[in-house]
Order: C-alpha cells, then sequence, then structure tokens
C-alpha cells in the first residue's frame, strides 16, 4: 500500500530526514495502522457535522488590548542561534550564495 | 503521603515546608531506579520551601502551601528545563511558566522536578521518553503506562503527595490505574493549556495525579478556571471540589456499557470491574446498562484526528526558535536534518501518519471522515447521559503489562487506550481510581466519566467509592514512606 516514494513524499511534506530503515518501517507500519483505521470509512456519516474542538459554541470575542509579552533577550537566548543585539535569529543563508 | 495531611501539619507548626520538601527529594533520590523524574530542582524546591517558611503567618489560607508537586516535563516551568522527553527541546528552558504552573506556586506549592513522559505525550508506556522510560514501582519489569508513566509512578511510589500529567487519549487516567493511584482529566476547557507543550489541540487537558480523591478535588480548586491565555479555555462557574465530596451516592444513576466488557478485557479487569459496580449499588447508586453504539471507533478516530492535529502542532519544532540544531548548508537541509535527528520514532511515525491523513486527496476520506464519526461519539455520550450521570467502565483493558511487550507493534500500544480515548473526543471528564488487583498484583482501575463540566460528581462518586474500599491505601512494594 505504501511504496518507498510513497514514504519520501510524505516525509518532504513533514520535512523530515528519514534513513531507508526508517522508510522501511514507516511503510509497512503506516500501511497496517491505516489498514486499521479505514473501518471508520464504512460508517454512514451523511448529513453529521464534524467535530473539530472538544466543547464547541465557547469561543467568544474579546476587546483588543495591549498587553505585555515574552522578553525577546530571553527568548532570543533559548533559540540555537540568535543575535541578541540585533534582535534576530540567526538561519542558513537563504538568498544568494 | 497526602497534600491535605501536609499542609495541615505545616499550619499547626507540626513540620515545615523545608522538613517535607527534604523528606521528598530524599525519596526522590532513593527512588533513582524508577526514573519517574527527568529533572530534579533540588536547590530551587529547597529556596521556595524555606522562603515559605519564613512566610508562614500570611501562608495560612493557601491551599497547597508547602505541598511538594512534582510536574510532566510537558509543562513550561522557569527555572527548570522542559524538554517533553525530546532531544529537539533537550537543554530548553522555557522564558515562562504555564497557567497551571503559574496558579500552584501562587497556591503556596513546592514545584521538585519534572517527571518523564512519552516523547511528547505520545505513547502508552512511557517507553517513547528519549530520556529513558520509567518502571511501574508495583513490578519493576512493567511499563507504568503513559504517556505521564513518570507522574503516575512518582505518587504510587510516595515520592510526592500529587503530580500533574496531560491527557490527551488517556495519558492522565490510564497510568494512574496501572500504577495504582488516583487521576482525573478534567473537561475540554476547564483547565488552561497555556504553557502547555501542544500534541493533539482538540483533545489536551491537563489534570492531576494523586493518591487520594481528596487531593485532587484539591488541585482543582487551584488550577481550574477561565484563562484568557488559552481561547479554549471556557469562562463557566468553577464550584468548590472539595465541598463536593460528601461521600453520598443515594440516587446517583451510574450507566455500564457492558457491550464494550466483552472481548479483550482481561478477567481480573472484569471481575474488579464488577465487584466495584455491586459497591457502589451497595452503597445506593442506581446502576443501569447504557449503549455507546460508536464505541468501537473510537481508537481509529482518535488515531487519525491526534495524529493530524500533531503533525500540525510539531511544525514549529524547526531548529530555528528552540531546542536543537542540526547543521546543514541549506534552510530546508536544516530543518529536515534538525526533525529528523531530534524526533524519535514514535513521533516521527505520528507526524508522518498525520501529513498523509491531511494531505490532499485522502483529507476527506480520513480526517473530515475521523471528525464525523467524533461527532457520532459524541452523540452516544449525550444520550447516555440523558438516561444516567456517570459512565462507569474500566479504565484500561489489561493491567500493567511487560517492558518492552508492545514497542514493537504500534496498533497493539494503540489498543491499550481503548476505553480512555472517548472522553477526549467528547470533552468529557473522567477519573480512574484503583477498585482490585490481578492474580499478580498489579493495580486495576475503574473510570467513571461525567457530563460536561460535571466534575464534582465525578469526584464525589470516586471519593465516596475510595471510603467504601481499603483499595487506595494499598501500597506498591517500591514505596518510601
Amino acid at each position: 500500500m505504501f511504496s518507498r516514494a510513497d514514504v519520501e513524499r510524505i516525509a518532504r511534506l513533514a520535512r523530515l530526514e528519514l534513513t531507508n530503515d526508517e522508510k522501511d518501517l514507516y511503510a509497512r507500519q503506516l500501511a497496517d495502522i491505516l489498514e486499521y483505521a479505514a473501518q471508520v470509512q464504512a460508517v454512514d456519516t451523511a448529513d453529521v457535522a464534524p467535530t473539530a474542538l472538544g466543547v464547541t459554541g465557547t469561543a467568544e470575542w474579546r476587546e483588543d488590548r495591549v498587553a505585555p509579552s515574552l522578553p525577546r533577550d530571553e527568548v532570543l537566548r533559548a533559540a540555537p542561534a540568535a543575535d541578541l543585539a540585533a534582535g534576530l535569529f540567526k538561519v542558513p543563508r537563504v538568498l544568494g550564495s | 503521603m497526602n497534600a491535605a495531611g501536609i499542609r495541615e501539619g505545616i499550619a499547626q507548626g507540626k513540620t515545615s515546608a523545608v522538613e517535607v520538601c527534604r523528606r521528598s527529594l530524599d525519596r526522590i533520590d532513593a527512588a533513582a531506579a524508577l526514573h519517574a523524574f527527568q529533572h530534579v530542582d533540588r536547590d530551587g524546591a529547597l529556596a521556595r520551601a524555606t522562603d515559605l517558611d519564613a512566610r508562614r503567618q500570611e501562608l495560612t489560607r493557601a491551599p497547597l502551601a508547602g505541598v511538594p508537586i512534582a510536574l510532566k516535563d510537558n509543562m513550561c516551568t522557569t527555572g527548570a528545563p522542559t524538554t517533553a522527553c525530546s532531544r529537539i527541546l533537550e537543554g530548553y528552558r522555557p522564558p515562562y511558566d504555564a497557567t497551571v504552573v503559574r496558579r500552584l506556586r501562587d497556591a503556596g506549592a513546592v514545584i521538585v522536578g519534572k517527571t518523564v513522559c512519552d516523547e511528547f505525550a505520545m505513547g502508552s508506556s512511557t517507553e517513547n521518553s528519549a530520556f529513558g522510560g520509567t518502571k511501574n514501582p508495583w513490578a519493576l519489569d512493567r511499563i507504568p503506562g503513559g504517556s505521564s508513566g513518570g507522574s503516575a509512578a512518582a505518587v504510587a511510589a510516595g515520592l510526592v503527595p500529587i503530580a500533574l500529567g496531560s491527557d490527551t487519549g488517556g495519558s492522565i487516567r490510564q497510568p494512574a490505574a496501572l500504577c495504582g493511584v488516583v487521576g482525573l482529566k478534567p473537561t475540554y476547557g476547564r483547565v488552561s493549556r497555556y504553557g502547555l507543550i501542544a500534541f493533539a489541540s482538540s483533545l489536551d487537558q491537563i489534570g492531576p495525579l494523586s493518591q487520594t480523591v481528596r487531593d485532587a478535588a484539591l488541585v482543582m480548586n487551584v488550577i481550574a478556571g477561565h484563562d484568557p491565555l488559552d481561547a479554549t479555555s471556557v469562562d463557566v462557574d468553577k464550584p468548590d471540589y472539595v465541598a463536593a465530596l460528601t461521600g453520598d451516592v443515594r440516587g446517583l444513576r451510574i450507566g455500564v456499557p457492558r457491550h464494550l466488557l466483552r472481548d479483550g478485557v482481561e478477567a481480573d479487569v472484569t471481575a474488579a470491574f464488577d465487584r466495584a459496580i455491586d459497591t457502589f449499588r451497595g452503597a445506593g447508586a442506581i446502576v443501569a446498562d447504557v449503549e455507546l453504539p460508536h464505541a468501537s471507533l473510537a481508537i481509529p478516530v482518535y488515531y487519525l484526528i491526534a495524529t493530524a492535529e500533531a503533525s500540525s502542532n510539531l511544525a514549529r519544532y524547526d531548529g530555528v526558535r528552540y531546542g536543537r540544531r542540526a547543521p546543514a548548508d541549506t534552510l530546508t537541509g536544516m530543518y529536515e536534518r534538525s526533525r529528523g535527528r531530534g524526533f524519535g520514532p514514535e513521533v516521527k511515525r505520528r507526524i508522518m501518519l498525520g501529513t498523509y491523513v491531511l494531505s490532499a486527496g485522502y483529507y476527506d476520506a480520513y480526517y473530515l471522515k475521523a471528525q464525523q464519526v467524533r461527532t457520532l461519539i459524541r452523540r452516544d455520550y449525550d444520550r447516555a447521559f440523558d438516561r444516567v450521570d456517570l459512565v462507569a467502565m474500566p479504565t484500561s483493558p489489561t493491567p500493567a503489562f511487560p517492558l518492552g511487550e508492545r514497542v514493537a507493534d504500534p496498533l497493539s500500544m494503540y489498543l491499550a487506550d481503548v476505553f480512555t480515548v472517548a472522553a477526549n473526543l467528547a470533552g468529557l471528564p473522567g477519573i480512574s481510581v484503583t477498585c482490585g488487583f490481578s492474580a499478580a498484583r498489579l493495580p486495576i482501575g475503574l473510570q467513571l466519566m461525567g457530563r460536561a463540566f460535571d466534575e464534582s460528581t465525578v469526584l464525589r462518586a470516586a471519593d465516596a467509592y475510595e471510603r467504601e474500599t481499603a483499595w487506595s491505601r494499598e501500597r506498591p512494594p517500591h514505596y518510601w514512606s
């Protein structure tokens, strides 16, 4: 049901680098799990609205008020690479090279 | 060791917060073989206890003054690492406290450390922790349940009177059952998740694990309630949960879905469950059969919805803002490598499954369909609660299984949640209390589910059961007193 190429396509969507062993393992296991999960498809759900949250109809409007946010330096300090003085996270070069 | 007693002892000057804290820390050290803790904040806890002792007079009203509490390692805590037991968050120190942590601190609690869990709370055995799993205090060769296994083991072994866990598909109730303690999953929206590391946002709830139902009620009085920082937190009246514990279940209507107990449930579990129902009948409750026609679909629905939401929630771990980064030449390569190396096997499996069911061409067949069946499951419970006040069933179909038994077969691990996922899908409160032991002397849990926002009835019935029986006073072979 799942080829190596299928697994690679999903992994690319999920931004996951997988080893070849992982690809083979997941191809097998995802097929098993989906075969089991497919039993939901036999249920008649005509005119049944989907449930998206555990408890519905509770969201309310609130005023848009300014409130303190997290201290920038502390947030940046938790990053693998950041420039505190500039207030920026650092990532590999994105433009040009 | 219970919180109510500790608080009273400190208030009466019979003991001090420092003494209680030191005793808890010493037990945690002595119980290192259980590996219940991912991080112990010895210095921070003792400093906090010293401060509480100095301010004893002003704290007489603080409901948890001097009570040592452990937190599952997926709740953001300043002053301690928070990793969700994942390599990708190794060493992460959050710049803020989760709302539950802030509320516990305001109530006078002493946070002693962070407990081991399945990575990102994904699992039913705590074996998916990237830093080693937890052992069951009743039998060291068995799993403690999961994903809040460290919290359950810590309470069962007497290391702390209370721990917080999170429950997405049973992760508080199932380990509570398997370790022989009390575990409550509140109604969706009852307790703020601000600062909880998200797994599946339409299902996640935070709740207490404790040795007594009274302690669970005490914690609920502190952590429940509306929080503007969590948009799903609901602004409804919060009753006094301790005051609700009247011990009286006369006339209470308890529904039993007999049709669920026929297959796949171990005989010891069924026998203990039947005796528990008899106990309720004897105490004046009215027992009735209820039908939950879509119950067998709860596991597939749960694993479709939870993985879809997880794949979306875990997109944030990209090696940029927190945690570990694996170097690569390109930005995309950095994302892929950081995630590939930072996540463990079960987390990757779920991200893959969730990405697939949300991807173009499969969304309607899997994700939308699962959400529709979720509605049918919810309606089953709505109908049941027209006739009864509580629905009772075992918490887990088996007692604690051996370490390693189900690791290679994800589907068999998923089936451990067969009785617990429905409460999350329907957003309902559920509690697990010990209702007996297997022939091998492993605890068995009774689950009671209630109407949305009716934790009071759930706690009242569980407390009444605890008074009628002696199970909650049984101690495991690995217990520190």
